[in-house]
């Protein structure tokens, strides 16, 4: 018998006179309308709940967001940031690195920031998803660098996790990124900064 | 330099070790006090909390019912998108196949992300047993390594540490394992996160081999969902070329929408945070990567077997239980004896392992039944439920079962009782202010309350409930009440045998 | 109203003065008062401890003594918790529901006050500065909430005074004191620093089996305050006009 047998086994016998459990349908994952803390406008609660973790966010609209990621990046330093193919024409500074051919590691590494767009992004809990679809590049992309600059679209901005969940396609793989890296593992203190990028700025282009 | 909890003494005796340890209770009463009150605010925050909770129950209940087929369907999934997966039946098996993989990549080292289930089979060991050397890369577990420690919580398994222990281990170990720690570094939590960074940074960019847990798999998909906070666990699953994740397989949700209510329950109830840092999800081979799944058993089969014990594998590890329990927050983690340590390790430690240790069998009793635990429990695993199931099953003391065999049999009937209670109260001038034996445990550093004249029973019976005329005595005082009987005639029996008059209203 | 009264084998043994104050408080609001004789146990050290055998035989005769009765009363917040919680469990009487659904409500004191006889003003004078410490299975067990804080404010002369982490364990947890008392007398040291530190004449609770614990440690540490059960509390019309 196989270990894949066996343990298919043993829960076959484990469950066998358990009575049967309902699957989920209502996932009581949306609360209802009404109720206190539904969000608002989701632009505003979205660039709230970034904030709140400590990351700086701009609101813009279209004609403005050209201007706000190239003061963003002149703030910070940055003159050519990596940018990944489909990123669209008019948030694209003039000087940038393209992932072609697709940079290594320690490229990144020594990379003084990264531009993205983004697939998904969660007002509730102000998180941002990236699915490496055009924008928004490989994984390591976004992970290496020091310095992540994301635009994100108002029309991308669902209220709720499920909401975000029904949109995205679990086939490609998904980052969720909520405010900078961070750990709480000295004495539960939150600390912004550990591996991955330690400043997040986001734009949202209403 | 690797500990072990191997051959640990009983819980009471570690506890009572921990307890007089004044650095450990401090740092542990600051910690899980910080995260107490921000889990109590993230969850406040959020409307229709207890509607989650019910919904995160009923979807684990659901699928560990129907576990085989999800399995399967997982499998599947995970095959079709490139991936390979293997089945593990208990913990040597998983470190074997693991230890193939690694070897087989011509690799002799690995990164891995924080993961239970690789510290449950004691996967580092096996691997340095084999040439291979793990590196740990989530902070807690960095400052667990180098210390030559055992971790004791689950979320942050150096939280019986302070910053000014970090930053010595730091000092002192960090060059012995690759980049050193920088000169003149302090204690500030943020500048203990920046000598991690450094230290790591090479290792990460240079890895082959990285080595995963995962919080969740969803069998529709085959999706794994890895959730953390430092980037460590992104550095791990995207970088290197080979990915080996072990997975205990009561990890699994049915559906992709399942994923929804686990998002929401388990950040806020592990940090107390909207949303952790990072999320990272992937199906199968991703951007080419070469992945493995290995799907481990290792008892989980037998809690699943237990109608009441089995709730325990709705656990999600966010280890809010810890964070509540006060037994936890004086006994620290290490008097558990398991990488499984607090409520939720009381109950599952003995139910992976059975009992046949003292260490195990004195788990169950690591509680007073104060039930904080359930509350904030995120799938609602009832603990003083099981952990009662649990001491039905262990083994009793002799001198117990022989206390407890005959207060039952004093309880049994009302006569006995009374007579006992006489007897104890007319004697109650010899009562030693320090009782002998086991019972020395209460009066060591308590009073024993007064004892009173008479019992409330024989109060009663002298002055007719306090009306001032004695009760009529009832024929059948106390005969033993017959266990099974129709209900049709109950009320009369009952009428007779209760035996009592009321002392009248006013 | 026919209520009968459950003492428990504790406060039957060690605390009669509970079960007295529990009688001429229900007298007093007109209840008609019973003692049912061939009560003693309600399980809960043996169904707690590991013993389910013999904790299922005691809720059983429970369950036999107290059928037919409009209510019963519990001046124990533990033992009405495991009643509640535990015998339908422990004790399944033959047919749909049984002993169950013939048995009559069981109410901790305070809960029959406030929810069956919808009093929160008993008529007692106590005139001493008192905190409460809600015990464990009164809080989460019960879901009690405010009810006895609630009773205890409308006492005449009483000083309430909030008790700081009141809705932390005393550490007692039956055998849990005997089996870890090093880790019982830590966290009833915290819990009576927290008493102290309130300036209370009297610490009240729902439940004698905690206050003999942490009443214990106030009496070794010679701290002065009182324990007592909030029967006796809501019972007394000391000094009153």
């Amino acid at each position: 018998m196989t270990s894949r047998e066996l343990i298919l086994a043993r829960i076959r016998a484990a469950v066998a006179s358990a009575p049967e459990a309902e699957a989920v349908r209502a996932h009581g994952v949306s609360p209802p309308a009404g109720e206190p803390g539904e969000p608002g406008d989701p632009v505003e609660l979205f660039a709230g709940r970034v904030a709140d973790y400590r990351a700086t966010v701009h609101v813009t609209d279209g004609d403005g967001a050209a201007g706000v990621i190239a003061a963003a990046l002149a703030r910070r330093g940055v003159s050519r940031p990596v940018v990944p193919d489909g990123l669209p024409g008019e948030w694209t500074p003039a000087e940038f690195v393209a992932d072609d051919p697709p940079l290594g590691a320690g490229e990144l590494d020594r990379a003084e920031g990264v531009l993205t767009g983004c697939a998904v992004a969660i007002a509730r809990t102000g998180t941002i998803v990236l699915d490496t679809g055009p924008g928004q590049g490989r994984r390591m992309l976004t992970l290496v660098p020091d310095y992540h600059l994301c635009v994100v679209r108002a029309g991308q901005i669902v209220a709720e996790v499920a909401e975000a969940l029904e949109r995205l396609d679990p086939a490609l793989p998904l980052t969720w990124i909520s405010g900078p890296s961070a750990t709480s593992d000295i004495e539960l203190n939150r600390v912004e900064g550990v591996h991955g990028p330690r400043t997040l700025e986001v734009v949202v282009v209403r | 330099m690797t500990a072990t909890f191997l051959g640990m003494p009983a819980f009471p005796a570690n506890a009572a070790r921990a307890v007089h340890d004044a650095q450990l209770r401090a740092n542990l009463r600051k910690a899980t006090r910080t995260i107490r009150d921000r889990r109590a605010a993230a969850v406040a925050e959020l409307p229709g909390w207890e509607r989650l909770r019910a919904a995160g129950r009923q979807i684990k209940d659901h699928t560990l019912r129907n576990l085989d087929r999800y399995l399967l369907r997982m499998e599947e999934a995970v095959v079709r998108a490139g991936g390979h997966v293997h089945w593990a039946a208990d913990a040597a098996e998983a470190n074997r196949i693991v230890a193939g993989l690694v070897e087989a990549t011509g690799e002799n080292s690995a990164v891995k992300v924080k993961s239970m289930a690789t510290q449950e089979i004691g996967l580092n060991e096996a691997l340095a047993a084999r040439g291979i050397t793990v590196h740990e890369t989530d902070l807690a577990e960095l400052i667990v390594q180098l210390g030559g420690d055992l971790p004791s919580h689950i979320l942050v398994p150096a939280i019986h540490r302070n910053r000014s222990e970090i930053r010595e281990i730091f000092r002192t170990r960090m060059g012995a394992r690759g980049r050193p720690a920088p000169e003149g570094l302090t204690d500030e939590p943020a500048a203990l996160a920046e000598a991690a960074r450094l230290h790591l940074r090479e290792r990460f960019l240079a890895a082959k081999v990285a080595i995963s847990g995962a919080n969740f798999m969803i069998a529709e998909t085959g999706t794994l969902v890895v959730l953390e906070s430092e980037g460590n666990g992104r550095m791990c699953l995207t970088l290197p070329r080979t990915l080996i994740s072990v997975v205990g397989i009561e990890k699994l949700l049915p559906t992709w929408r399942d994923l929804a209510v686990f998002l929401q329950l388990l950040p806020r109830s592990s940090t107390g945070e909207r949303m952790n840092p990072y999320t990272s999800t992937w199906t199968g081979a991703a951007e080419g990567q070469e992945f493995h799944l290995v799907l481990l058993d290792n008892g989980r089969t037998a809690v699943l077997a237990d109608e009441v014990g089995r709730q325990a594998l709705r656990c999600i590890r966010c280890s809010a239980c810890l964070n509540v329990c006060p037994v936890y927050e004086r006994a620290g983690g290490h008097a558990y004896g398991s990488v499984y340590p607090g409520p939720i390790g009381a109950i599952l430690t003995p139910q992976l392992h059975g009992m046949a240790s003292e260490l195990e069998a004195s788990l169950p009793y690591a509680s007073t039944l104060c039930g904080a635990c359930f509350d904030v429990c995120p799938v609602a695993i009832d603990i003083p439920e099981v952990l009662v199931h649990l001491r039905g099953m262990a083994p009793h003391p002799r001198a117990e079962r022989l206390a407890m065999r005959a207060a039952g049999w004093v309880l049994d009937r009302p006569e006995r009782l009374g007579r006992a209670e006489r007897l104890g109260l007319r004697l109650r001038r010899f009562v030693p202010r320090r009782l002998p034996g086991p019972l020395s445990a209460w009066t060591d550093t308590r009073d024993l309350p007064e004892l009173p004249a008479e019992s409330f029973r024989d109060w009663w019976e002298r002055t007719g409930g306090g009306s001032g005329r004695p009760p009529e005595r009832a024929r059948r005082v106390g005969r033993r009440l017959p266990v099974r009987r129709s209900r049709a005639h109950a009320g009369d029996r009952e009428r007779q045998e209760r035996g009592e008059r009321g002392g009248g209203g006013r | 109203m026919r209520v009968a009264l459950f003492i428990t084998c504790l406060n039957d043994l060690l605390f009669p003065g509970t079960g007295r104050a529990t009688v001429t408080l229900l007298r007093r609001l007109g209840c008609d008062v019973a003692f049912p004789r061939a009560q003693t146990c309600c399980g809960q050290m043996h169904l707690n401890t590991g013993y389910r055998r013999q904790g299922e035989r005691l809720a059983r005769r429970f369950a036999g003594v107290f059928t037919g009765y409009d209510a019963v009363v519990v001046p124990s917040g533990s033992c009405a918790a495991t009643i509640r919680a535990r015998h339908p469990l422990a004790a399944p009487a033959e047919g749909s529901g049984g002993a169950a659904e013939a048995m009559p409500g069981v109410y901790e004191l305070s809960e029959f006050l406030v929810d069956v006889l919808g009093v929160t003003d008993v008529g007692a004078f106590f005139p001493h500065r008192v905190t409460y410490h809600p015990t464990c299975h009164s809080l989460r067990g019960l879901r009690l909430g405010d009810r006895p804080i609630h009773l205890l404010e409308r006492v005449g002369g009483l000083e309430l005074v909030p008790l700081p982490g009141a809705e932390e364990c005393c550490g007692f947890g039956g055998t849990f004191a005997l089996k870890n008392p090093a880790i019982s007398t830590a966290m009833c040291a915290d819990k009576v620093r927290n008493v102290a530190a309130t300036g209370a004449e009297v610490l009240c609770a729902a439940d004698n089996s905690c206050l003999t614990h942490i009443g214990g440690v106030l009496g070794r540490l010679r701290t002065g305050v009182r324990t007592l059960h909030l029967a006796e509390i809501l019972a007394a019309t000391e000094g009153a006009g």
